[in-house]
């Protein structure tokens, strides 16, 4: 890929001890794409998706976001994360904190808004996510899907560059998943990159630009939606998509 | 109770010395716990080893030493002096006496609580964006102090009592007071005894109460 991407991964391994999670994954995101990875559990999907705001470290390699390789620790890797949305498996909505301010306090105390900007934001951002109405809630006030969309919103408060993913439809009851996965293809469509790990291959055939499949902690296979479901090249993409399709 | 009548003034007064000593300990070793509990968790190895170590001394040795230390090392050794009135000096001395010691037990209550809050909450606000401190202050420690207030009551109830050995420094708190009454109306030491009991219970026991009741009221629902 000659173009600059905006999350350049170069090279990239982890160690989890003696178990390799991560072995020399290249993966560049263009501005704009959304980009699926799937795989089979243990594949080292959300170890990748984690590294890319470093709540995992990496042992080799670089990664680069908008052309600054990620900092090691410190204001920097600060200032980068806020330009790094994510949104996780298990929503982790500040509990102490009402649905309002979980969507104001980092655009107070990191992007150092004033409350009145933050929190006119945070109305605007919690209508577009269909929440508008529970501001005053605490999340665990809210079923598992309003709580992963207050978290996207708390993400989309930051105007990331950038939105990672980390299965945020495998923690939910099966009735909530379409909420959360409209909001998602509702992003996909307004132009906003994204890195979403997933099992949720409808998602991944309707939004995704580029289907990554991992397996054993490297890349095995990427491709178009269509193509990668429709003529996967590997064996292994093939048996992964034949256990999970066929029913 | 004769005794306890007549002299009901200076009673209090005593009483009131308790009240003040284990407020202004109760504020410092809040805030010095709380610092501790900080530097256990920093990303800086001395800072985590430095409060280990001091928590491991305070914790383990016994306060009337810790008090002698202050009042006896700290305030006539090395002469250091809160205030020139020596009443007012040991009083201070005392203070940081029973902060440093009890300072160590709401640090590692506190870290307990650090405990309860799932890893979760610390990663989402450090992708936000949020620093250490900044984590620390907003996230964690908040939903930590909410998950230990009644072992806080506890501490401050142990505190509360534990007042009682400024008497090494020579603070005139509740219990030098019932001392020096006893020594005076020895026909009453029953009635005098069961009256300072009685006052420290009426001090303690709407501090566990009051905590209780927070910590149902405070406590984080996830």
């Amino acid at each position: 890929m000659s173009e600059q991407g905006l999350v350049v991964l170069d090279q990239v391994n982890k160690r989890f001890g003696d178990h390799h999670v991560l072995r020399d994954v290249d993966l560049s995101v263009r501005r704009g794409e959304v980009v699926v990875i799937i795989g089979p559990s243990g594949a080292g999907k959300s170890t990748l998706c984690r590294a890319i705001n470093r709540l995992e470290t990496i042992d080799s390699g670089t990664i680069m976001i908008d052309g600054t390789p990620l900092p090691e620790e410190g204001r920097q890797l600060a200032r980068l994360r806020a330009e790094v949305g994510m949104v996780f498996q298990s929503f982790n909505l500040f509990a102490h904190k009402t649905v309002l301010e979980n969507v104001v306090l980092g655009q107070v105390h990191v992007l150092k808004k004033s409350r009145a900007d933050a929190e006119k934001k945070a109305y605007e951002l919690l209508e577009r996510v269909g929440i508008g109405g529970q501001a005053a809630k605490f999340p665990a006030q809210l079923s598992g899907g309003q709580q992963q969309r207050v978290a996207i919103a708390r993400a989309l408060a930051m105007e990331p560059k950038v939105l990672l993913f980390d299965e945020p439809t495998s923690a939910l009851d099966p009735e909530m998943v379409n909420e959360v996965l409209e909001v998602m293809t509702a992003l996909a469509r307004e132009g906003m990159t994204m890195v979403v790990v997933t099992h949720e291959m409808g998602f991944a055939r309707r939004a995704a630009d580029r289907v990554v499949f991992m397996a054993d902690g490297e890349i095995v296979e990427q491709n178009a939606p269509d193509d990668f479901f429709g003529t996967p090249r590997s064996e292994r993409a093939k048996s992964f998509l034949a256990k999970i399709l066929t029913h | 109770m004769d005794a306890l009548l007549l002299e009901w003034d200076t009673v209090v007064a005593a009483f009131w010395m308790t009240v003040r000593l284990a407020a202004v300990s109760a504020l410092g070793s809040l805030v010095l716990g709380t610092l501790l509990t900080a530097m256990r968790v920093a990303p800086l190895a001395t800072l985590r080893r430095t409060a280990t170590v001091y928590v491991a001394v305070a914790r383990n040795t016994p306060l009337t030493l810790v008090l002698l230390f202050t009042g006896l090392g700290v305030g006539a050794n090395l002469g250091v002096e809160l205030s020139s009135d020596i009443a007012t000096n040991n009083f201070w001395l005392a203070c940081i006496g029973l902060t440093a010691y009890t300072a160590a037990f709401v640090c590692e209550a506190l870290r307990s609580g650090i405990n309860t809050v799932p890893v979760g909450q610390a990663e989402a606000a450090r992708s936000l964006g949020l620093g250490f401190l900044q984590t620390l202050r907003l996230i964690t420690l908040p939903q930590a102090f909410r998950a230990v207030v009644a072992p806080l009551g506890s501490i401050l109830i142990a505190l509360t009592k534990n007042t009682t050995i400024a008497l090494v420094v020579g603070v005139s708190e509740a219990s030098v007071r019932m001392r020096e009454m006893i020594e005076t109306y020895g026909d009453q030491v029953m009635q005098i005894f069961l009256g300072f009991a009685a006052g420290f219970v009426l001090l303690c026991l709407p501090m566990g109460l009051l905590f209780g009741w927070l910590s149902r009221r405070l406590a984080v629902a996830r």
